[in-house]
């Protein structure tokens, strides 16, 4: 082992703030459904209970051996809306206290699973529960919720594309003492994948195991640093960069995802390689495309860059570990990027562009806070776009915004820790009802002919 | 289980005494020392041998790094695993 070496990967760990960002549990319900809510509840909190008992203690135990920072561990579980159908209960509200009291017990940092997948259709689960979500979100505190809402294979749903835009605005109103907090934790997704460990959007999907454990890998920071020592060079060295730095990230990853599996003694699912920023100064995919030599991000040249990024990031990871999933990529929220936070602020970034960046990289439309005042039909009609950019590309998108209530452009939302500060962005002012008020579906785009 | 161990700080008299015999006194084997002067700060890495030590790998941790204190310099320890795995396949 040389100095160099060893010196190297305590500077990332140190300096760069790499870090594990989460080992996230995936645990199935389907073996808790019953008929009678009460009964199916207890269940599911003691399932998660003893499946996750030793998560915490064991993730905190791997992170002080190796020295590298964990920072959360999370749970995830089969979709609410699958479990909680079976009962004649009208509201599953209950059921996401029971999943909250869980993972206080458990002492995790958040749960996901409060979700329904009605991409093509709704069940009478899939209804209750995205009835239920606003007052979910707003007498729980870790638990997470999202919807898929259009599918590659099945088209986009758009009565649940015209009913979401509503719940968004109710979760808002119903949390609007916590900044519209809720929000923050409600995901709407096109082409949802099934072993994402990162929040609000993770769920166990229906076709996984009963219980497995998956890494979500981050460092942003690293990738700055290292990219700036190849300044003015080609994209070719860039590329090449980018690639051994996400490999050794990656390898981090698998490393202690491995470790807590065999420990926990759960199977080892994937690692998700995605670079998540964080607000903290120095861990930021903004600064990492504007080290790309962008005055700022949002100008022309952002979405090539991205581009380069995600893919590198993909290219680089995928030899470092045995199982890559989840959503993989660069993630562009707003609020939590003090890079994004910045050129939001200087009006060198605006949502139409966040919109295109969204078409090249995971996920979409990520922790932006609107003006309180936009209609339930915008943004209903902003998770439409962003579904139609994941179904007619084949990958995953996603809507996480935030009406900021009583707030106008320019006007800030905070919402503190991992989640940051958000500056209120501006929406297009023309009207979206009409073309809202259709419902129905979108069908599933034809597979060839790729213009 | 082998750990490695790293010592930065301003360089002075008796921090590879101070180390060495807490490790010692820890029951921990020493595999390998490199020890250079980086930039001006004293630079020290040990690869060891904890199958030995008797006490738990976080006291361990603590007691060396209330150690560093004492000396002037931070002590940091770690499992081999995560340089090998990442700098090697």
């Amino acid at each position: 082992m040389e100095t160099k070496q060893i010196l190297e990967t305590i500077r990332m760990i140190e300096e760069e703030k790499l870090d594990i960002r989460t080992i996230t549990m995936g645990i199935s319900l389907l073996d808790c459904i019953d008929g009678d809510g009460a009964k199916a509840r207890a269940k599911i909190y003691d399932k998660i209970t003893r499946q996750a008992e030793k998560l915490v203690e064991t993730g905190e135990a791997i992170s002080d051996e190796f020295g590298i920072p964990i920072i959360h561990k999370r749970i995830s579980v089969t979709p609410i809306s699958l479990v909680a159908g079976a009962t004649q209960d009208e509201n599953y509200t209950a059921f996401a206290q029971t999943l909250d009291k869980a993972a206080k017990t458990t002492g995790v940092n958040f749960v996901g699973g409060f979700s329904a997948l009605v991409q093509k259709g709704y069940t009478s689960g899939d209804r209750k529960l995205i009835r239920s979500i606003p007052e979910a979100l707003a007498t729980t505190d870790f638990v997470c919720s999202s919807v898929n809402v259009g599918s590659t294979r099945s088209g986009i749903n758009m009565d649940a594309v015209k009913q979401m835009g509503g719940i968004v605005k109710e979760t808002a109103e119903r949390t609007k003492d916590q900044q519209g907090l809720g929000c923050a934790k409600l995901v709407i997704f096109a082409n949802a994948v099934e072993d994402n460990p990162f929040m609000a959007g993770a769920f166990h999907g229906v076709g996984e195991e009963d219980c497995v454990l998956n890494v979500g890998v981050s460092g942003p920071g690293v990738v700055k640093r290292a990219l700036e020592k190849v300044k003015g060079q080609p994209f070719d060295v860039v590329s090449e960069t980018i690639k051994k730095i996400a490999f050794k990230i990656t390898r981090m990853g698998q490393l202690v995802g491995h470790e807590a599996s065999t420990r926990l003694g759960v199977p080892f699912g994937i690692v998700d390689l995605s670079l998540a920023p964080t607000p903290a100064v120095g861990d930021s995919v903004a600064h990492i495309l504007e080290e790309m030599g962008l005055e700022s991000v949002g100008t022309h040249g952002t979405t090539a860059a991205l581009a380069l990024l995600n893919d590198a990031v993909k290219k680089g990871g995928v030899m470092a570990c045995s199982h890559v999933g989840g959503l993989s990529g660069a993630f562009i929220p707003v609020s939590e990027d003090a890079g994004m936070i910045h050129a939001v602020e200087r009006g060198a970034l605006n949502l139409e562009k966040l919109e295109a960046m969204t078409a090249v990289c995971s996920v979409g439309l990520d922790m932006i806070a609107i003006p309180g005042d936009t209609p339930a039909e915008t943004i209903s009609a902003m998770i439409a776009d962003e579904a139609a950019i994941g179904v007619i590309n084949n990958k995953t998108t996603a809507v996480r915004v935030i009406p900021a209530l009583g707030k106008s452009v320019g006007d800030t939302v905070e919402f503190g820790g991992l989640l940051g500060y958000a500056p209120v962005m501006d929406v297009n002012r023309n009207s979206s009802a009409d073309f809202i008020a259709r419902g129905g579906r979108i069908p599933a785009p034809i597979h060839s002919f790729k213009n | 289980m082998k750990a490695i161990l790293t010592v930065i700080g301003k360089d002075n008299v008796g921090i590879i005494a101070g180390v060495s015999g807490k490790l010692a006194e820890l029951h921990v084997n020493i595999l390998d020392v490199s020890q250079t002067i980086m930039n001006g700060y004293f630079t020290m890495m040990m690869i060891l041998d904890l199958t030995e030590a008797e006490s738990s790998f976080g006291d361990m941790k603590k007691s060396l790094a209330d150690k560093g204190t004492e000396l002037g310099v931070q002590i940091k320890i770690q499992r081999e695993e995560i340089f090998t795995s990442m700098h090697s396949l």
